[in-house]
C-alpha cells in the first residue's frame, strides 16, 4: 500500500474536464521515465484516476498517510490550488456527482475510522465541451499545478527517505486540525 | 392506450404559439444544469410541464470520423456513470462491421459478467446514494439529513453494504474488462481476455453476500413501498407503454434479445423484434423547446406512442427472471399491480433492486461456468458497412448505431441513450407530480422536493461524463401564458434553496 494517494478525477474527452486525470498521466511518466531521483521518490506515490467521485472511492482511502484529489474547477479565480477536504455533507438529486467532503464523511461513517489527512488541488478549467482538448490557458494552469504538486510530493518524500516523518504525513502537526474539524 | 385524461391534457398547450420558448444558457450545456419549467394558464392550471435536458448534443460529432476498431474504448467517455454499457452497445455494433454474427461461448459470458458487474454497481449506487434517503426518511424530511449521508447516520449497516455492493460490481468489471476505467475488455469479434482461476475465484469469494444484501435490500423497499400503499402508486405514477430487451422465451434479459414493448395495460405492441431494424419500429420527434429527441414507437404516432425504458419497463415486461430469488421477488412485485402493469414511478426503485438481486444471482451462476476460463476469444467474417448494437443499460435501453466507410471510419453514427428513450416518461411523471402539489402561483421547497424525487426514479444522465466542481443545481420555473415568468426557485449544488428575481440569473436572498 503506497502512504500517498494522488487521484485524479474528470472526463479525458471533455476538453478542460481532463486536468485531474491528465496531472495524473503527467506524474505516471515521471514515474517510468523520469530521472532516477524522480522514479525514486515517487515510488511512495500511488495514481488513481476516474471519471468523478463516488462511494467507494472511500475504500481507495484506506491505509493511505495523505491523499490528494485533483479536480477541473470552472471557478477557480487562481491558476490552481491546494485546500484541505472537509468531510461535508452534500445532497444530490442524481447519482451523477459526489463531493470530495462527501467522500470522507462516508469514509469515517462505514467503519473505516478517521479518514486520512486529504487535499483537493483544484485547477482552472475554462472549456468543457465533448471531444475538445484541453485549451490552451488550462494546459498552462496544468504545468504550474503539476510542478507545485511535483515539488510538494517529492520534498516530503525525501523527508521520508531520510528518515524523518514528512510534513504533510506527520500526524502530530495535523492531527489537532482534523480533530478539531471532525465530529 | 389508457393515459390519464389530465396527464394527456397537460402534454402540450392548446395554444403553444402564445408561450415562451425557454432559452437555455450555453453554460448550462458543461454544467449539467438541471431546469423544470412549469407553464400556467390564465386559471392557473398548469398547461405544460419540461424537464430540459441539453447534454446529448455532440455524441454523433465526437464518433464521426473515427475508426470503427477505436469505437468499443472511445464512447466510454461518453457516460462517466455508465461507460461499461456503452462499451458493449459499441462492441455488438462492431462485432456486426466485422461480420462476427455468433461470438465464442467465452467471449459472450464474459461480456454479460462484465454487463452483470456494471449493472449491479450502478443499481447499487443509485439506490443506496441516492433514492434510499427518499424512501427511508419520507420526502418532506430535511434536506440536510434526507441524502446518503442521512442514511450513514441513521442506517450505517445500509449505507455500507451499499458501497461493499457497488465495489464488487466495479471488481467485475475491473477483471473483466481488464480495468477500473477505460478498459478494453470487449473488442470487435470477442473479447481480448478470459477470466483466469485466481480472478473467478476471487469474485465468487463475496458473491454469496452480495446475493444476501441484494436479498434484503429488495425486502427493505417492498416493505418500504407497501408501508404506504395509497402514496407510492400515486406519486410520478403515469400510464406508459414499455420497451425493452426479452430473451427468446420471454425471460429477462439485459445484454442480449428481441425487443418487446407493451401497452400500459401489458397488452403486446410488437414482440421479438430484431433490434437490428429499431429505425422501423421506433422514430423520434424534435421538438423546439428540447435539443433532446423524444422517441416513439412508430405504430402509435407520436401522440401515443412514448414509451418508458429502465428497471420498471424490464420488470413488468419480462415474464420471467430465470435466476429463483429474483424471479420470487418478480411474483411480488407483479401481484403488486393486482392484474395490471405498475405505473408508479417509485415502483422503479423496487424493479431495480429485484434486478440488482438477479444481477448477484447471475453472477454466480456465471462464476462457476467453466466457458468463463476459456482461450477462444474472437470471431471474424466479412466486413459490412452497418452495425447496430442494443444493449439494457441500467437505466434502459441503449442503442448504437454505426454506418462506416471503405477506410472503416464512422461515416454516420446515431444513439439513443436510455434517458432520451425516457424523455417523455419523465416530463409526464414530473407533470403529474407538478400538477397535483403546485397550489396557485407560487412555487414552494416542497413542490421542488417533490419534483427531484420524480426525476431521481429515473436518474436521468443531465450531465453526462462532466464534473468539473461547482456544478448540478436545479432551477424550477413558472411561466405564465402570456410567457411571463412568475418565480423561479434554485437549488444549489449544497442543498440550499433560493428565489431568484425575474430578468436575472442570480440568486436572490
Amino acid at each position: 500500500m503506497a502512504p500517498l494517494l494522488v487521484f485524479g478525477y474528470g472526463n479525458p474527452s471533455r476538453g478542460d474536464d481532463a486536468l485531474g486525470p491528465a496531472l495524473i498521466q503527467r506524474l505516471a511518466d515521471l514515474q517510468a521515465e523520469g530521472s532516477p531521483a524522480e522514479r525514486s521518490l515517487l515510488q511512495g506515490v500511488e495514481l488513481l484516476t476516474d471519471f468523478q467521485l463516488q462511494p467507494e472511492h472511500a475504500l481507495d482511502l484506506v491505509g493511505r498517510e495523505v491523499v490528494f484529489l485533483v479536480d477541473a474547477d470552472a471557478s477557480l479565480d487562481a491558476p490552481y490550488r491546494l485546500e484541505p477536504i472537509l468531510p461535508a455533507q452534500t445532497p444530490s438529486y442524481t447519482t451523477h456527482e459526489m463531493s470530495p467532503g462527501a467522500l470522507l464523511w462516508v469514509y469515517g461513517h462505514i467503519g473505516l475510522g478517521q479518514p486520512p489527512p486529504s487535499y483537493l488541488l483544484r485547477i482552472r478549467g475554462f472549456h468543457f465541451a465533448l471531444g475538445d482538448p484541453l485549451s490552451t490557458s488550462a494546459r498552462h494552469n496544468l504545468d504550474l499545478a503539476v510542478a507545485f504538486l511535483e515539488s510538494l510530493v517529492t520534498s516530503e518524500s525525501r523527508r521520508c527517505a531520510h528518515g524523518r516523518h514528512a510534513s504533510f504525513y506527520c500526524a502530530s502537526r495535523w492531527s489537532p486540525y482534523w480533530s478539531a474539524i471532525w465530529r | 392506450m389508457h393515459r390519464h385524461p389530465e396527464v394527456a391534457r397537460l402534454e402540450s398547450a392548446p395554444e403553444p404559439a402564445g408561450l415562451r420558448r425557454v432559452a437555455i444558457d450555453p453554460l448550462t450545456r458543461v454544467e449539467g444544469h438541471g431546469k423544470v419549467t412549469l407553464l400556467q394558464d390564465n386559471h392557473n392550471r398548469i398547461q405544460q410541464a419540461r424537464l430540459h435536458i441539453v447534454e446529448f448534443r455532440g455524441f454523433e460529432k465526437f464518433i464521426q470520423g473515427r475508426p470503427y476498431w477505436e469505437l468499443p474504448v472511445m464512447v466510454q467517455r461518453l457516460c462517466g456513470i455508465c461507460p461499461v454499457s456503452h462499451h458493449l452497445a459499441a462492441a455488438k455494433a462492431t462485432d456486426q462491421l466485422v461480420g462476427a454474427d455468433q461470438l465464442t461461448p467465452t467471449a459472450e459470458k464474459v461480456r454479460r459478467l462484465m454487463h452483470l458487474g456494471q449493472t449491479l454497481q450502478s443499481h447499487a449506487l443509485h439506490f443506496f446514494h441516492l433514492s434510499s434517503p427518499d424512501l427511508l426518511f419520507g420526502f418532506d424530511d430535511a434536506v440536510a439529513h434526507r441524502n446518503i449521508i442521512g442514511v450513514i447516520q441513521d442506517h450505517p449497516e445500509i449505507a455500507k453494504q451499499g458501497v461493499l455492493l457497488r465495489k464488487y460490481g466495479q471488481e467485475v468489471i475491473r477483471v473483466t474488462s481488464g480495468k477500473r476505467i477505460h478498459g478494453t475488455g470487449a473488442i470487435p469479434g470477442g473479447v481480448n481476455k478470459a477470466l483466469t482461476v485466481a480472478e473467478r475465484d476471487y469474485l465468487l469469494a463475496d458473491v454469496e453476500q452480495m446475493i444476501a444484501w441484494g436479498e434484503t435490500a429488495v425486502q427493505l423497499m417492498k416493505r418500504v413501498f407497501l408501508s404506504n400503499p395509497d402514496y407510492h402508486y400515486r406519486f410520478g405514477a403515469v400510464d406508459a407503454n414499455t420497451l425493452s430487451l426479452v430473451g427468446p422465451d420471454g425471460a429477462f434479459e439485459l445484454y442480449h434479445g428481441g425487443l418487446r414493448a407493451r401497452d400500459p395495460d401489458g397488452g403486446e405492441i410488437f414482440d421479438h423484434q430484431d433490434y437490428r431494424q429499431y429505425d422501423e419500429l421506433l422514430r423520434e420527434e424534435i421538438k423546439p423547446w428540447s435539443y433532446m429527441k423524444f422517441p416513439f414507437i412508430a405504430s402509435l404516432g407520436p401522440e401515443a406512442g412514448w414509451y418508458r425504458v429502465g428497471p420498471l419497463a424490464r420488470v413488468n415486461n419480462c415474464e420471467r427472471f430465470d435466476t429463483p430469488l429474483a424471479e420470487q421477488e418478480r411474483e411480488d412485485f407483479r401481484a403488486a399491480g393486482e392484474g395490471r402493469p405498475l405505473q408508479a414511478a417509485l415502483a422503479t426503485h423496487w424493479a431495480r433492486l429485484i434486478e440488482l438481486l438477479h444481477c448477484a444471482e447471475a453472477i454466480k451462476e456465471l462464476l462457476h461456468d467453466p466457458d468463463l476460463l476459456g482461450d477462444d476469444l474472437m470471431v471474424v467474417g466479412d466486413r459490412r458497412p452497418k452495425g447496430i448494437g442494443v444493449v439494457e443499460a441500467p437505466r434502459g435501453t441503449l442503442f448504437h448505431h454505426y454506418e462506416i466507410d471503405e477506410d472503416g471510419l464512422v461515416r454516420k453514427a446515431n444513439l439513443i441513450v436510455s434517458t432520451t428513450n425516457n424523455n417523455q416518461a419523465m416530463n409526464a411523471s414530473i407533470r403529474q407530480v407538478a400538477a397535483h402539489y403546485l397550489d396557485g402561483r407560487e412555487l414552494t421547497e416542497p413542490l421542488l422536493n417533490h419534483i427531484e424525487v420524480a426525476i431521481r426514479a429515473y436518474d436521468p444522465c443531465l450531465s453526462c461524463a462532466t464534473h468539473a466542481m461547482g456544478q448540478m443545481p436545479l432551477e424550477l420555473e413558472l411561466v405564465d401564458a402570456a410567457g411571463r415568468c412568475l418565480d423561479r426557485l434554485y437549488k444549489g449544488p449544497d442543498g440550499r434553496v433560493e428565489r431568484i428575481a425575474e430578468g436575472t440569473d442570480s440568486p436572490v436572498a
